[in-house]
């Protein structure tokens, strides 16, 4: 049973430009107990997502399709109801932790914030299940009366989790939850949030630009480029194998230590991504892909079969029509 | 990995270049307003305490560690930015000069290039304007073959990968990628023509699907125009592609140093070990995980400064190998296991594996 499902969803922002279309018919699911990894470069559109699962995004963008979170139609509720379902629904972890939190308030009375906003206990009730977050998060309880200035970067990215966690919830979006931290306390961070969605049953989607992390934590991947999902399918197995070439560019961005194959050879993508408000025809990835194809610039692909479970956006796929001029 | 592996040539390193030695930085300690009315004086961070590297012609260096190891001060003191409080860094052979002009001579040989784009370029500038800068501060070069100040930048900009040059002379930094901002500033390090490059961090702030241009832009230099590269990373995978040689630091000193190959397949120190399990890799295995928090430089520990944090001493082995009372008393030096591979560890003395 799926936690979260997002149907056709398209995003346009409202800028003094023009719309500039963020997100252009994204389906998503992410069920119970699962981790569902978001993938693409900057303004590809997968923190535009994040903002729509908690209709977070300014007051007049444009969103239209369906995003249903725990059996709520979150598009068509009202402000008091969206209310009452952030947080307890789902919550979002950001990736600056040092700037999500206020600074003269001090952690305790942060954390037990939202759990008293939604009348889920009163206040000393409240205090003890605050305790109990930061010792699940790994801290000591007596933090709870610190101010977030004496905590370090990694610690208060612990608190932003529990945070999140306060209200149980049943989906947690984390947004480039480990980006901005030193890589000893990245793999902490990391190895908590696994622990942690592993335990409780949660359903988790981990956002990053870095495939090598969403490969240790999640079950499935979704690679976004240009406001559209372009490959979908098991976490090893995309990582691994990519279909598409965009994915294989991505991957090939995190070398294995070992493998010869890279010794001396760093690879990466050429050129830029693609202005939202100009995006090229057909394949919106082909002035940039390696395997170009004729067809490339006219076909529109869709999600095709690229294997067992596997979809990928390409003309390359096994499952794409014949076209003309393209081999497989 | 079932190749033969080359044997480490150390005979193939190039001339010294830049080499340092017994390099120590303290940044002096300090205390609120009142607590200083008391007579309280903060403690001194000892940021580095003594570091001795050598990069060679040609030769791209990976200076590794996590955050507060003392690997950016390092790199800053190469670059003269700041004055250590002992040691020396010798260019070619010659000490640092800390006078204007001996620094000014320095730097248009070495050239640094910044982690944050972003920042390091003057938002109300001209692209031309920011690669030309050096050329103003440094002058154009005379000679028989002397060419303009806009015919350089061209060739800076080219060389850096941002072509066609003329495209880009009338646009602002905000006009432009990530990634089309870290190859301007790399353009301006370029345009003095210089031999060494220090990189802090070059493409920690980019996309990661555009850090392999900048990295292969980084190559290309060092194999065109032998320039040589010091690199500052924490991330190994990234000194796996383009490094020669590997230092590891750890709390303002270096733990291990040698051949990227040896360094990253076969560590010696149990801190290199524990850094390389942390590069994510497939398959989500269970590996340990150094816990706690990055050390603090304004505490260092007595004897090996590793040894808080140390899975062999935490796992008991030390003691098992009787080498526990001098890793938690004892201070120890860098020591040669294979020709060009160092290691600070009491392990080695032993011939056992971290």
């Amino acid at each position: 049973m799926s936690v979260l499902s997002v149907r056709d969803l398209v995003v346009e922002y409202q800028t003094t430009g023009g719309g500039v279309p963020a997100v252009r018919g994204v389906d998503l699911e992410v069920d119970r107990g699962e981790v569902l990894g978001l993938a693409g470069e900057s303004g590809c559109g997968k923190s535009t997502i994040a903002g729509a699962i908690l209709r977070l995004l300014p007051a007049k963008t444009k969103i239209t399709g369906r995003i249903e979170l725990d059996g709520n139609d979150i598009l068509e509720l009202t402000p008091g109801k969206l209310r009452a379902v952030r947080w307890t629904a789902g919550s979002i972890v950001f990736q600056g932790a040092m700037h999500a939190m206020n600074p003269v308030q001090r952690i305790g009375e942060q954390i037990m914030e939202p759990i008293l906003v939604h009348g889920q206990s009163g206040e000393r009730e409240a205090r003890i299940r605050a305790g109990t977050l930061l010792e699940q998060v790994g801290l000591p309880t007596r933090r709870l009366d610190d101010y977030p200035h004496e905590l370090s970067g990694g610690q208060k990215q612990r608190i932003m989790i529990a945070m999140a966690l306060a209200c149980s919830p049943s989906l947690i979006v984390a947004d480039e939850p480990t980006t901005a931290l030193d890589v000893m306390v990245q793999a902490q961070v990391l190895q908590l949030l696994r622990t942690l969605q592993h335990d409780l049953g949660l359903a988790l989607l981990f956002i990053t630009h870095d495939l090598s992390v969403l490969v240790e934590v999640a079950d499935r991947l979704a690679i976004m480029y240009a406001g559209k999902i372009v490959e979908q399918g098991g976490a090893e197995a995309v990582f691994h194998t990519p279909a598409h070439p965009y994915t294989k560019a991505l991957a090939a961005a995190f070398p294995a230590i070992g493998d010869m194959r890279f010794r001396g050879r760093p690879s990466g993508l050429g050129g830029d991504p693609p202005d939202p408000q100009q995006i090229p025809s057909g394949c919106p990835f082909h002035p940039r892909c390696a395997e170009v194809t004729p067809a490339c610039p006219s076909v529109t692909p869709e999600l095709w079969t690229a294997g067992p479970a596997r979809l990928a956006a390409c003309v390359h796929a096994s499952g794409a029509p014949a076209l003309e001029g393209v081999s497989r | 990995m079932s190749d033969p592996q080359p044997e480490p040539d150390v005979a193939e390193l190039g001339v010294p270049v830049v080499e340092v030695e017994g390099l120590e930085v303290n940044f002096k300690g300090r205390v609120g307003f009142f607590s200083g009315l008391l007579g309280r004086k903060g403690s001194d961070a000892k940021a580095v305490d003594g570091v001795s590297i050598t990069l060679h012609e040609g030769e791209v260096l990976a200076l590794a560690g996590e955050s507060g190891c003392g690997k950016t001060t390092t790199a800053r003191a190469i670059m003269g930015l700041l004055i250590p409080d002992a040691g020396t860094i010798r260019y070619r052979g010659e000490p640092l000069a800390r006078s204007r002009r001996g620094l000014r001579g320095y730097r248009r040989q070495v050239q640094m290039v910044f982690q944050d784009p972003t920042a390091a370029l003057n938002p109300r500038q001209t692209i031309y304007e920011i690669v030309a800068e050096g050329l103003r501060i440094h002058g154009v070069p005379g000679g028989p073959d002397a060419k303009t100040e806009e015919q350089l930048v061209a060739r800076a900009l080219s060389r850096a990968g941002l072509r066609p040059p003329e495209r880009f002379y009338l646009l602002y930094p905000h006009e432009l990628s990530g990634g089309q901002r870290q190859r301007v500033v790399i353009a301006g390090a370029l345009v003095v023509d210089p031999t060494v490059i220090v990189a802090d961090e070059p493409v920690s702030n980019l996309d990661a699907s555009v850090r392999g241009e900048i990295l292969a832009l980084l190559m290309k230099l060092r194999e065109g125009s032998r320039i040589s590269i010091l690199i500052v990373t924490h991330d190994l995978g990234l000194a796996w592609t383009v490094a020669d040689r590997v230092a590891v630091m750890y709390l303002g000193r270096v733990v291990e140093v040698g051949p990227a190959e040896e360094v990253l397949q076969r560590p010696k120190h149990p801190y290199t070990k524990a850094l390389l399990n942390v590069v994510p890799e497939a398959g989500g295995t269970e590996r340990p995980i150094l816990q706690g928090e990055p050390p603090d430089p304004t505490r260092i520990p007595k004897g090996c400064r590793f040894h808080p944090r140390c899975p062999v001493v935490a796992s008991g082995r030390a003691e098992r190998l009787g080498i526990l009372n001098r890793c938690i008393g004892e201070d120890l030096a860098l020591e040669e296991i294979a020709p060009g591979h160092d290691v600070a560890c009491y392990l080695t003395g032993l011939g056992e594996e971290p």
